[in-house]
């Protein structure tokens, strides 16, 4: 059991002003906090597919409210019904909300239909981050993935959502590459659409 | 040289990088989630929220050193006046007000009005046992231990379980002696 049942005694969290959402904190606030949530997750696994999965679900957790708060707030109480639409809403609306900027570019993938790919040089969350050599292949960025997976899922896009690094010539540090793969129904809807 | 003026809560939090707060406060709801559903049991949320506050405590006070100019506190009352003014400011953009201190001045309050921790957050029946800011207590526990000041810190009132503000009472239990001379080269 979690806890004892207590009578409510607080104002309901929907009968409070949503705000604007422009106040801020200090970025090391949120680093050492991310930290914390990589390293909690880190004791919790053997393995580091296990690790970018409980990371994905942290992501993912976000990203089902940032979907819900930007509609009411940004978007009058509606959401994007076709891909295109989610996805650009993701790549500006999201990522500026969330990072300060809008991502740095957003492609669809050359050899699958279903995919598309959200790049960025610098992902807020690897800034800080060091991968040892024996984590092979890990990226903090699943977090951000996660966040990714959570807004499609909620507004009706399942996807498979993945962070990759890709090494960037004459740069030392790799950028970082969401990469969607939209489920099979999704791009039938689409068509339908169409 | 002489050493430069201790700079105002306000002029370190505009200079410093920033993030909007509400990634802030998503992230730390996903991390409060993943350990109630882990844990199971709000008393061990509530341990492992302070442990996790306390490693960034520990860490966290470095760079407010490096980047604040405060030199060492005279008193105790300076201290709880300099966390409240100054850290709480740098890091969370919200101020803190010190009260209720006690004869010896050896306990206070912080008082909270502004928590970014808590937006969009409506503590379930199942939590009510939870102190869902306890990171916040495990932070300044930590880095006060770090200035050599052992604390007990403590929850009196919470907005989420209906207090009108946030109250978080800090209490001195003992100064360490530093360790003299220092070996650095160790």
């Amino acid at each position: 059991m979690i806890g004892v049942g207590k009578a409510k005694q607080y104002a309901n969290v929907l009968d409070r002003p949503i705000g604007k959402g422009k106040q801020e904190v200090s970025l090391s606030a949120f680093a050492f906090l991310f930290s914390e949530l990589v390293q909690y997750n880190q004791l919790q696994v053997d393995n580091i597919a296990e690790l970018e999965r409980r990371l994905e679900d942290a992501g993912y957790a976000v990203g089902a409210r940032v979907l819900e708060l930007l509609c009411h707030r940004e978007k009058g109480n509606r959401r994007e019904t076709r891909l295109l639409g989610i996805l650009s809403f993701i790549h500006s609306t999201v990522w500026k909300v969330l990072f300060g900027k809008v991502a740095d570019s957003l492609e669809k993938g050359t050899e699958h239909e279903d995919e598309y790919m959200i790049s960025e040089k610098e992902l807020l969350v690897n800034r800080f981050i060091s991968i040892p050599k024996d984590m092979g292949a890990f990226n903090c960025g699943a977090f951000v993935a996660g966040i990714v997976r959570g807004v499609l899922d909620n507004a009706g896009f399942p996807a498979v959502v993945t962070a990759h690094f890709v090494p960037v010539d004459g740069q030392h540090r790799p950028r970082t590459t969401i990469l969607i793969k939209f489920a099979e129904e999704v791009l039938q809807r689409e068509a339908r659409l169409d | 040289m002489a050493p430069a003026a201790p700079k105002s809560g306000d002029v370190l939090f505009a200079s410093v990088d920033r993030v909007n707060a509400e990634l802030f406060t998503l992230t730390y709801g996903a991390i409060v989630r993943q350990l109630i559903t882990d844990l199971e049991d709000v008393e061990e949320v509530n341990k492992q929220l302070d442990q996790m506050g306390y490693n960034i405590g520990v860490r966290l006070v470095d760079e407010f050193l490096a980047k604040s100019s405060v030199s060492r506190c005279v008193d105790f009352r300076e201290t709880a006046d300099v966390i409240a003014k100054v850290g709480f400011k740098m890091f969370l953009g919200v101020t803190a007000s010190v009260t209720n201190w006690d004869a010896e001045g050896t306990t206070c309050s912080l008082i909270l009005e502004d928590n970014p921790l808590v937006d969009f957050v409506e503590l379930p029946d199942t939590c009510q046992g939870l102190h869902y800011c306890n990171i916040l207590s495990g932070v300044v526990r930590g880095a006060l231990e770090m200035v050599s000041m052992k604390t007990e810190v403590t929850w009196l009132r919470d907005m989420l379980r209906g207090d009108d503000v946030f109250e978080l009472q800090v209490k001195l239990l003992k100064q360490v002696p530093e360790e003299y001379p220092y070996k650095d080269d160790e």
